[in-house]
């Protein structure tokens, strides 16, 4: 035994290592991944017997006014969501300084992030709040009437975008100040020789530069405006009348809550949105694939 | 540098920046500085319509009223409970994983590797049902135990990419004199690998303690009771409790904030390096 280990040990040693980290993952990501698949073409109650019913679940999600909801909701997260690269982009410029006390200042900028969505969420449900919020008087004293934001089916995913913009932002921004500490300073000073300032400056000489980090802001961005859920639940619970659902909560809510517990109809909802997320994890792998296998 | 430094430019330019840089984060933060605000207010004030305005007091006693009335300290002791072993979790099985991917050529290697980052991107709700199940047939539902061993598999995804990706820039040659030398590839692992890995394993654990303490999704989803729930569902749970106590909700939602915004003041390097995924430099 021992001899045989002595002699194969480097081909064995990665799988040792890798065994503990593998079999966990496998249980709880990869195997629930397919499980949940399997389970969309089940009508189930989480308890009792599950009853194969094929396609039906998905039949009925196409034909489902809430799902469009969710799904139309969805879209409108994930493009407004890509603001904050810009945005985190324009205030890590802003902040790109060395005056005094700068770097406390960059940390203090940080800090939405730090927080748990659900204190997020509860400080705008308090800003919108009707009759006394500062958003509510604002849009009162500019209007001549105040509009609850979260009571609108008109502006209320707006108004819970809003809050999620304000900690991505944040994340946007140091992804962007640690890209603007490895700019090249001979070649801004190059550029700067040549007569390049300003915006033709950013976006010639910084922006390519910037590329790595605005890589991973945009992944960042598109993997948190899908994953939108705290936010919703803690402000609206979906409502009013189910107009800010997005799919991961009207996931959630036909498969675990009052409304059912339609397990089946839930994992159909669940293949939905990771059949739009692998677009972009694909993307995402395909382009990390591509810098490993040159390198 | 870009931009240009802002003491290269003309004195007025200079002073306004100076005078822009306290407002804007005064902006920024408002919404932050809102809820301190109410936290310390009189309920008296919040009565009179005084939401606003200067607070008639200083009220610390708010803070006092949220432990007394409320199973909060039960919540952060359980959030607590959660997160320590979680962090020590991910960050131990990563070690493992990423150093058998960063070191090691075998054909799989980056299949195994784009595995773990792959699952690390998929909605938490494909995962739901599954592993709601799972928890319930082994008997850990509604249990701290149960919440953290998901979330010890899940982080070990993201963990394991950061690992292996610290672990390859570190110096092979290194490894490989041990081995030229005869020394066992777990003693590699131990004496070689492990001391060099302590950066990256300072910045993944402030950064998994951050995300899995403001975990939501997850909580609410596997813990129900107030025995298991961590402070994240249990702020929701609250929500019924305090309708309209404003001042309450203020002083809990900032005592739910503070361990995680200490953990960024006191290893901020740690936690900016973790965030940039180890990628940007």
């Amino acid at each position: 035994m021992s001899t045989y280990w002595k002699a194969n040990q480097r081909r064995l040693a990665p799988w040792l290592f890798l065994a503990p980290g593998m079999i966990m993952f496998a249980i709880y990501v990869i195997i629930p991944i397919f499980q949940s698949m399997w389970i969309s073409f089940y009508d189930w109650d989480g308890l009792g017997e599950a009853v194969w019913i094929g396609t039906a679940n998905y039949v009925e999600l196409a034909d489902d006014p809430e799902f469009y909801t969710s799904f139309k909701n969805n879209i409108i997260w994930l493009v407004l969501y890509l603001l904050a690269v810009p945005a985190g982009l324009l205030i890590a410029i802003f902040l790109n300084q060395t005056v005094r006390g700068i770097r406390l200042y960059k940390s203090l900028f940080f800090f939405p992030f730090v927080i748990s969505q659900v204190v997020v969420g509860l400080i705008f449900t308090w800003f919108y709040a009707p009759g006394f919020g500062p958003i509510f008087k604002l849009t009162e004293l500019v209007f001549g009437q105040g509009t609850a934001i979260l009571a609108d089916d008109r502006y209320v995913t707006y108004g819970i975008i809003a809050a999620g913009l304000w900690p991505q932002i944040a994340y946007v921004m140091i992804l962007y100040l640690t890209g603007l500490n490895n700019v090249a300073p001979d070649q801004v000073e190059a550029a700067r020789l040549d007569g390049a300032k300003g915006w033709r400056m950013l976006w010639y000489v910084i922006l390519p530069q910037l590329r790595p980090a605005t890589f991973i802001a945009v992944v960042v961005t598109v993997i948190g405006a899908l994953r939108s859920f705290d936010l919703v639940s803690i402000m609206t619970a979906g409502g009013p009348y189910g107009s800010s659902r997005v799919l991961s909560y009207y996931m959630y809510e036909q498969a675990l809550s009052e409304y059912g517990y339609r397990m089946g109809y839930g994992a159909a909802i669940a293949v939905v949105l990771f059949g739009i997320m692998m677009v972009f994890i694909s993307g995402f792998i395909w382009k990390m694939w591509r810098d490993e296998t040159e390198r | 540098m870009f931009p240009r430094p802002i003491a290269q430019t003309s004195r007025a330019t200079q002073v306004m920046y100076q005078v822009a840089l306290p407002i804007a984060l005064f902006l920024w933060l408002l919404p932050l500085i809102g809820i301190a605000v109410t936290s310390l207010r009189p309920p008296a004030d919040l009565a009179q319509g005084n939401y606003f305005g200067m607070p008639s007091a200083i009220a610390f006693s708010n803070y006092a009223d949220v432990f007394r009335n409320s199973d909060l300290a039960r919540y952060i002791l359980n959030s607590f409970a959660l997160t320590i072993p979680v962090v020590i979790g991910a960050v131990g099985l990563s070690c493992l994983t990423g150093y058998a991917l960063g070191i090691y050529k075998f054909r799989s290697n980056l299949l195994i590797f784009f595995l773990f980052v792959a699952g690390n991107f998929v909605p938490f709700q494909i995962l739901m049902v599954p592993v709601r199940d799972l928890t319930y047939n082994i008997g850990l539902i509604d249990t701290t135990t149960g919440l953290a061993l998901f979330h010890v598999a899940f982080q070990t995804g993201f963990c394991t990419l950061f690992m292996r990706n610290f672990i390859k820039a570190l110096p092979f040659e290194l490894i490989e004199a041990a081995r030229v030398e005869g020394v066992s590839e777990v003693q590699i692992f131990w004496h070689i690998v492990l001391p060099l890995m302590r950066p990256a394993i300072a910045a993944l654990s402030v950064l998994i303690f951050t995300f899995i303490w403001n975990d939501y999704f997850w909580a609410t989803v596997l813990t129900t009771s107030r025995e298991a729930q961590p402070i994240t569902a249990g702020l929701n749970s609250l929500k019924g409790q305090w309708v309209a106590s404003w001042h309450l909700f203020s002083a809990g939602s900032i005592i739910a904030a503070l361990p995680p915004v200490a953990i960024f003041f006191l290893m901020q390097r740690h936690f900016i390096a973790g965030l940039t995924l180890g990628a940007v430099k």
